[in-house]
């Protein structure tokens, strides 16, 4: 090797550049090989879906090609029939969510109502709702457990269902360093799934556990889906994003209950719109003593808990 | 000092000549030197790229697969990857270390030789992006990330300040070297004008890239074992011993293999930083322990779990004891004055590839995964990386030294011949 910066001798150099090059051409290949997985990865994923651009950017025309080619998607990667509807607030109304803990029996039928409706992969049995079985006499999550089994409810204990608390507040929003997440003006969170780049910041900063990622295609029998989707709700999501509870947008926004409340067998759960003062909701927050989780932190969540 | 390798004037641009032919010119013959040397170069290169391919294979999988090839869950959605990351951005900010000697307090020796710091923040700052994109879900939309025609949520979002501190920083010195071995090649004597402010700007840059980094973690309420205002010191400390330590190995290799002199006076320098920051930072530990343990409740349910186990789940518990037992060995060894003695050379090796070991476990392992565990539900759900998450993490570091072996080897002329003062 030589210090001096004058080029070398041009015989050798001729030889010698042949030789890099000739390395240069097959590293090059070895990497091309080493990639060649993502030309399947690249097969799965259209150009319009990679040209899309963010949910409160698209124009109705654009919209309604969004819609027309997820609802093809579904057809040809899951053979369902689906119809995708684009539900937006309803003007005058704020959705709060109410648990009467004096009720729940930790029978998880709401766990399971949420997988059926919002198009959840089966393998992972995933479910925006974890209930906690927490032992009477504390508030302490340290001492509740997720897993529990055998008949419920057990006397010494009391359920605890967490789902997203759709904060007003909410850190999730705040980390996303894309816009990708944002809470709307009737109190839902939502995320385009078509936008996230999948970083799970959102994951970190929630304090309830609310958000799930999809850590690979989510799969449901055809015969499984649940046809009644929305674009920022239960539509079958993509791989590789983070998702979340939507209060079922795609039923309250049509004026009906949430898929968790209508399953629940103790009547526990109270849903509704907190800003019509003849509501059930409104009742139960002006009459009980409600509460609601991890007040410290300051993310005052539109969810509440009460006992009788 | 010698100055032996005056520039032949061919490479001058003269009037007729401009920067449009002459900087090829440049870049190629970077390019040929660095793809100079001996056997045994020729070996550590082909182990690189062949490690890289096979993370970059495991990659491929795991955009075509789903992040399902991970060990990582919707309880602990960070792993290896934000922990190599996290660390990454320290060693790049530790480079500074040598910056600052050189720069503000005119040590000569230290100024001969302070391209080896800013070629190593090149080199980890391009392995950090590596790392953040490797933990992404959807790598093909990272174009939503860019200012203009993506969806940048600044000044909100901790991670926009830091995609913002982390491109600024790689600019900032790929400029400073890019200019000072451009003028080199040149012949001519860097304008400080060209130059000294970006160093100015790039000593506070390096300490902005691991503030904003421990910002991400410590805004988060929901994260107790994250949530506490001593981070940023602390990963700074940590980073001011970690990038100190890797230089000093890296010297004692130039110095034998390519037989660089003038070397012998920086690594005094550099341990006697490391004296001072490992204490601190081992301070700031005890300190953090301290608050968490007497104070006990459930905010301490992470660090039992680190350093104890919860509830019989131990999988971080050899690891945190490894970093304790390194990083006070480490420490031990940095006091002792006669390190610096060079028939102790190795030693020093030892204690810096220690010390190096012990940042590296307690900021990745030791701090983004005990944020998770337990849960927010309280649920410990443990982690341990999967083989391709391992992968991928060799894949990027062989890249990473990859990138610092041809760095060092183009400025190596520089190294060997430093320009009068």
């Amino acid at each position: 090797m030589t210090d001096k910066p004058s080029l070398p001798v041009v015989e050798n150099f001729s030889r010698r550049a042949a030789v890099k090059g000739a390395f240069a051409t097959l590293g090059a290949g070895a990497f091309v090989a080493a990639v060649s997985p993502l030309r399947q990865a690249a097969k799965n994923s259209s150009a319009a879906e990679f040209m899309q651009t963010h949910y409160t950017e698209l124009s109705p025309e654009q919209k309604a090609d969004v819609i027309s080619r997820l609802e093809a998607e579904a057809k040809e990667k899951y053979d369902a029939d689906v119809t995708i509807a684009d539900d937006r607030p309803i003007a005058g109304t704020k959705f709060v969510y109410a648990i009467n803990l004096s009720v729940c029996n930790g029978n998880g039928k709401c766990v399971e109502a949420c997988h059926k409706e919002n198009n959840h992969d089966r393998d992972t049995n995933q479910s925006y709702i974890r209930v906690l079985e927490m032992p009477k006499g504390t508030m302490d999550m340290e001492k509740g457990s997720t897993t529990y089994s055998g008949a419920v409810p057990k006397d010494d204990k009391f359920y605890l269902p967490v789902q997203c608390q759709q904060c007003d507040e909410p850190p999730c929003v705040d980390v996303c360093p894309v816009k990708a997440t944002w809470k709307e003006e009737d109190g839902i969170v939502v995320v385009d799934y078509n936008w996230c780049i999948g970083c799970r910041y959102c994951e970190a900063a929630c304090p309830y556990h609310a958000r799930r990622f999809n850590w690979k295609k989510p799969e449901v029998p055809a015969d499984e889906v649940n046809p009644n989707q929305s674009y920022l709700s239960n539509r079958i999501r993509p791989v590789g994003v983070v998702e979340k509870c939507t209060y079922c947008l795609h039923r309250t926004r049509r004026g009906q209950l949430p898929a968790c409340l209508e399953a629940c067998p103790t009547g526990a759960r109270v849903f509704g719109n907190i800003l019509d003062p003849n509501s059930n909701i409104r009742w139960i927050l002006e009459n009980k003593r409600v509460y609601i989780l991890k007040e410290e932190l300051g993310t005052k969540p539109a969810f509440f808990y009460y006992f009788d | 000092m010698s100055s032996v390798s005056a520039p032949s004037p061919t490479n001058q641009p003269s009037e007729t000549t401009s920067h449009i032919s002459s900087y090829p010119k440049f870049i190629g013959r970077s390019l040929w030197l660095a793809t100079e040397g001996s056997l045994g170069f020729y070996a550590w290169m082909t182990m690189l790229t062949a490690l890289f391919l096979v993370g970059a294979n495991a990659w491929a999988n795991q955009v075509a697969g789903g992040m399902i090839g991970t060990n990582m869950t919707d309880q602990v959605s960070w792993g290896l990857y934000i922990a190599n990351f996290t660390f990454m951005v320290g060693l790049a900010a530790g480079g500074v270390m040598m910056v600052i000697p050189a720069y503000l307090y005119h040590d000569r020796k230290m100024h001969d030789v302070v391209i080896i710091g800013e070629l190593l923040a090149i080199a980890a700052i391009v392995m950090c992006l590596m790392f953040v994109v490797a933990d992404l879900g959807r790598p093909d939309r990272f174009w939503h990330l860019l200012p203009g025609i993506g969806k940048f949520n600044f000044p909100i979002s901790m991670l926009t300040w830091d995609v913002i501190v982390l491109n600024g920083y790689l600019l900032l010195n790929l400029h400073i070297c890019g200019y000072l071995l451009y003028m080199r090649f040149l012949g001519r004597k860097p304008n400080p004008v060209w130059y000294i402010p970006f160093v100015m700007v790039s000593i506070v840059w390096a300490i902005s890239i691991h503030t904003v980094t421990a910002f991400l973690y410590c805004g988060l309420g929901g994260r107790p074992f994250w949530n506490t205002a001593l981070l940023a010191p602390r990963f700074l400390a940590s980073a001011f011993v970690s990038g100190p330590a890797f230089i000093i190995v890296a010297m004692v290799l130039i110095k034998r293999l390519a037989g660089v002199g003038g070397l012998d006076q920086p690594i005094a320098t550099l341990t006697k930083i490391i004296r001072v920051t490992i204490l601190v930072n081992l301070l700031m530990v005890a300190s953090e322990l301290f608050t968490e343990f007497y104070t006990g409740g459930s905010h301490v349910s992470a660090a039992k779990y680190l350093f104890f186990g919860l509830h019989g789940k131990t999988a971080l518990v050899p690891w945190t004891w490894t970093a304790i037992g390194l990083n006070v060995t480490a420490a031990l060894l940095f006091l002792w004055p006669g390190l610096l003695q060079f028939r102790w050379r190795p030693l020093l090796v030892a204690a810096c590839c220690m010390a190096f070991v012990g940042a590296w476990i307690e900021k990745g392992m030791g701090l983004i995964i005990p944020g998770f565990v337990p849960s927010t539900l309280h649920e410990i759900v443990e982690y341990v990386p999967s083989q391709l998450e391992w992968k991928v993490t060799v894949g990027i570091w062989a890249f990473g030294l990859m990138i610092f072996t041809i760095a060092i080897k183009t400025a190596l002329p520089t190294l060997k011949h430093p320009a009068e003062h």
